[in-house]
């Protein structure tokens, strides 16, 4: 057993079932949408990100680029839910909270791609 | 570009994951921690003010406390994530730094701006695999034609020193083993501009595995190569190296032709050296007994060199096994007068002072010119850090390996004609040597004789062809003439016409030049520039020619009609 590759398999699995747990959920209901768990999912991600970082194989550039596409998704969401809490006048409104939660999905897709990268190199190297 | 990328990305992985923990820490704690606004109402951060609040506080900006000011609980939690964020920051900053000073990293970053520069490299160019006395005296020459370069040397001091150096052109150099063909194709070896290839480090094996891997990576490449041993000379040649030189037998020619043929000799140090002997060295008298000492490779070579022109030799060395198999030795080092005696300095012409060791070298010339003033002596340097006592010594030729190389090597660079000539040239005799001579003299005087060559081509002539065409055809005098006053000659005459495989030594000035002529021409290196004008524009040389300015107008044409 490889302490590293449990690390990494861990953060990327946790950065699907985060934002799988934050994705859940009517689309424009508040309440069925934590804001803790959409901080852990941006921090996971972000991670994931920087251990992806340095792999020089094709699949590693692959995987890099999943989690760049999360991370991107997951901060322009951040940056929606901010306006919409902080400046704009009426608040957090079921459109905003409806586009916050479709761009996590879009994320989500990303991290998907990003398990299934990770399962396909698993079954590559038979060892 | 991508070796150095990913080397930072992988160094800076864990610094910037702790980053992220103790920046996602420090906001959910800001979240989490209740606090009071200005009412004393309970109120919680929302993750906008955390992670504004982390944000410059982590940077140590520090706004103050806000929206509100903190309870005690809120002001706890601060102390603790100041600590570590500041903490954090230091170490993922001083691991870039770290990084950056690191010498494994500066060298990548040097190699591959090297690299970088020598593969946009888009004109012909030298690869040059050593920096010592050869292969710098090779670059400033290259430099000052305005010829390309590029160097690989194991020393990193010699790399600096080729910086420091005054050159004219910029020449890029890399710090690397040149035995290995990875530095040699970084350095250009398949770069389609690259010309040729000299391995002149101070290591026969490295010069060898130079040349074979030049030769099986880019056959086509001209290679020439410096060695010392004999064994080795043989093995470069086996695979096709196009020239090899070897010091010590270069000098023993160049002295043995001193011995028999004094003007020859000259001439050809006149065409191969940049600061050449006197005319006035040429009247001492050199035919007659040469005393050698030292029979190592130097000693070996002159032997062999002497012994092809019949000239009576007498060797001496302290090892009496060197001398076993040789006719009139006499044992002994040859820095005493005792030995000197017996060796019969006083009827000698020449003394050859050819050990390894400096000082018995410049002992053993000292001691010969007391013994006999008139004595010719000839005094091998071995060390470049004693050139200021051999300058002094006052003997008549200093044999110093590097530069002998570098001067060989010159002239095959120059123009091929030129060792064609030298070949040719010493099928004359003396007399033909001593007129040729006078001529040198009168144009280049104490200057340096440059050698050159042209081509009659479209490429290379294209006015020769053009005037040649429409009008009289182009004699060999009027491209001596000055472009800027057709009555003045340039500094400069023929040594050697080729046409059609055919050589023609000092060929007339009234010879008509045809299309795929070659001509090597001697002179200063002033009329060498001058001539480069009447070879390519038209203009000059029809006015060179007919005395006239062409005039292609229609005025002109109507008027020169009336």
């Amino acid at each position: 057993m490889n302490r590293e590759k449990v690390i990494f398999a861990f953060f990327i699995v946790l950065a699907l079932t985060l934002n799988f747990g934050f994705f859940l959920g009517e689309i424009e209901n508040l309440a069925h949408h934590n804001v803790f768990e959409f901080f852990a999912a941006i921090v996971v991600s972000m991670i994931c990100t920087v251990l992806k970082f340095g792999d020089r194989t094709h699949i590693g550039a692959l995987m890099l680029a999943t989690s760049l596409v999360a991370d991107l998704q997951l901060v322009v969401a951040a940056m929606i839910w901010g306006y919409g809490a902080q400046i704009s006048v009426d608040g957090v409104t079921p459109e905003m909270i409806s586009s916050v939660v479709s761009l996590s999905g879009g994320a989500l897709l990303a991290n998907v791609v990003s398990v299934i990268l990770l399962m396909v190199e698993t079954i590559v190297v038979r060892r | 570009m991508n070796d150095i990328f990913y080397l930072l990305l992988r160094r800076l992985r864990q610094p910037l994951i702790i980053l992220i923990v103790i920046y996602s820490v420090s906001t959910v704690g800001f979240v989490i921690i209740p606090g009071q606004d200005d009412q004393g109402n309970v109120w919680h951060m929302d993750f906008f003010h955390a992670v504004y609040f982390v944000s410059f506080m982590g940077s140590t900006i520090g706004f103050g406390e806000i929206p509100y000011a903190f309870t005690a609980a809120q002001r706890v939690w601060t102390l603790v994530s100041i600590y570590g964020t500041v903490i954090s920051w230091l170490y993922s900053i001083g691991s870039l730094l770290a990084l950056f000073q690191e010498p494994v990293f500066g060298r990548m970053l040097r190699r591959r701006s090297f690299v970088n520069e020598v593969s946009n490299f888009n004109e012909p160019f030298y690869l040059v695999c050593g920096y010592g006395i050869t292969g710098s005296a090779i670059i400033k020459k290259l430099s000052e034609r305005g010829i390309r370069a590029v160097v690989i040397d194991i020393d990193q001091e010699r790399i600096d020193r080729l910086e420091m150096d005054d050159l004219l052109t910029r020449v890029p150099g890399l710090c690397a083993d040149a035995s290995l063909p990875e530095a040699l194709d970084d350095a250009g070896l398949q770069h389609a501009s690259c010309v040729g290839v000299l391995a002149l480090t101070n290591n026969d094996n490295v010069n060898l595995s130079i040349s074979i891997a030049s030769k099986l990576l880019a056959p086509q490449r001209v290679v020439v190569s410096r060695t010392e041993s004999e064994v080795n000379a043989r093995n470069l040649s086996s695979f096709g190296t196009d020239h090899i030189v070897d010091p010590f037998r270069a000098y023993a020619e160049y002295l043995s032709l001193a011995a028999h043929s004094p003007y020859m000799h000259l001439v050809y140090d006149w065409l191969i050296n940049p600061d050449h002997r006197p005319l006035s060295s040429a009247y001492k008298k050199t035919s007659g007994l040469w005393i050698i000492c030292g029979l190592g490779r130097f000693g070996k070579a002159l032997y062999y060199e002497f012994a092809k022109h019949d000239v009576e030799l007498v060797l001496l060395d302290d090892d009496e096994r060197q001398l076993k198999n040789y006719k009139n030795t006499v044992v002994g080092l040859g820095t005493e007068a005792a030995t000197l005696e017996i060796a019969g300095v006083r009827d000698a012409v020449g003394i050859i002072a050819g050990t390894d060791n400096d000082a018995d070298n410049l002992s053993i010339i000292m001691t010969a010119h007391e013994l006999n003033p008139k004595l010719v002596t000839v005094v091998r340097q071995n060390l470049n850090t004693n050139t200021l006592v051999y300058k002094n010594s006052n003997a008549d030729f200093i044999m110093e390996s590097g530069r002998i190389i570098a001067n060989r090597i010159l002239a095959k660079l120059k123009t091929p004609l030129l060792p064609m000539f030298i070949e040719q040239m010493q099928q004359q005799d003396d007399v033909w040597a001593h007129t040729l001579l006078n001529r040198m003299s009168n144009i280049a005087d104490d200057r340096e004789l440059d050698s050159w060559s042209i081509t009659v081509n479209e490429a290379e002539t294209p006015a020769i062809i053009a005037v040649s065409a429409e009008s009289t055809p182009v004699k060999l005098s009027v491209l001596m003439k000055d472009p800027r006053h057709r009555k003045d000659q340039l500094r400069c005459f023929p040594l050697m016409l080729r046409r059609n495989g055919d050589l023609k030594l000092l060929p007339g000035e009234l010879t008509v030049l045809e299309e795929g002529d070659q001509i090597l021409f001697c002179g200063l290196a002033d009329a060498s520039d001058q001539m480069s004008w009447s070879i390519n524009n038209y203009n000059i040389l029809f006015y060179l020619q007919t005395g006239e300015e062409p005039s292609h107008n229609l005025l002109a044409k109507l008027l020169k009609r009336v």
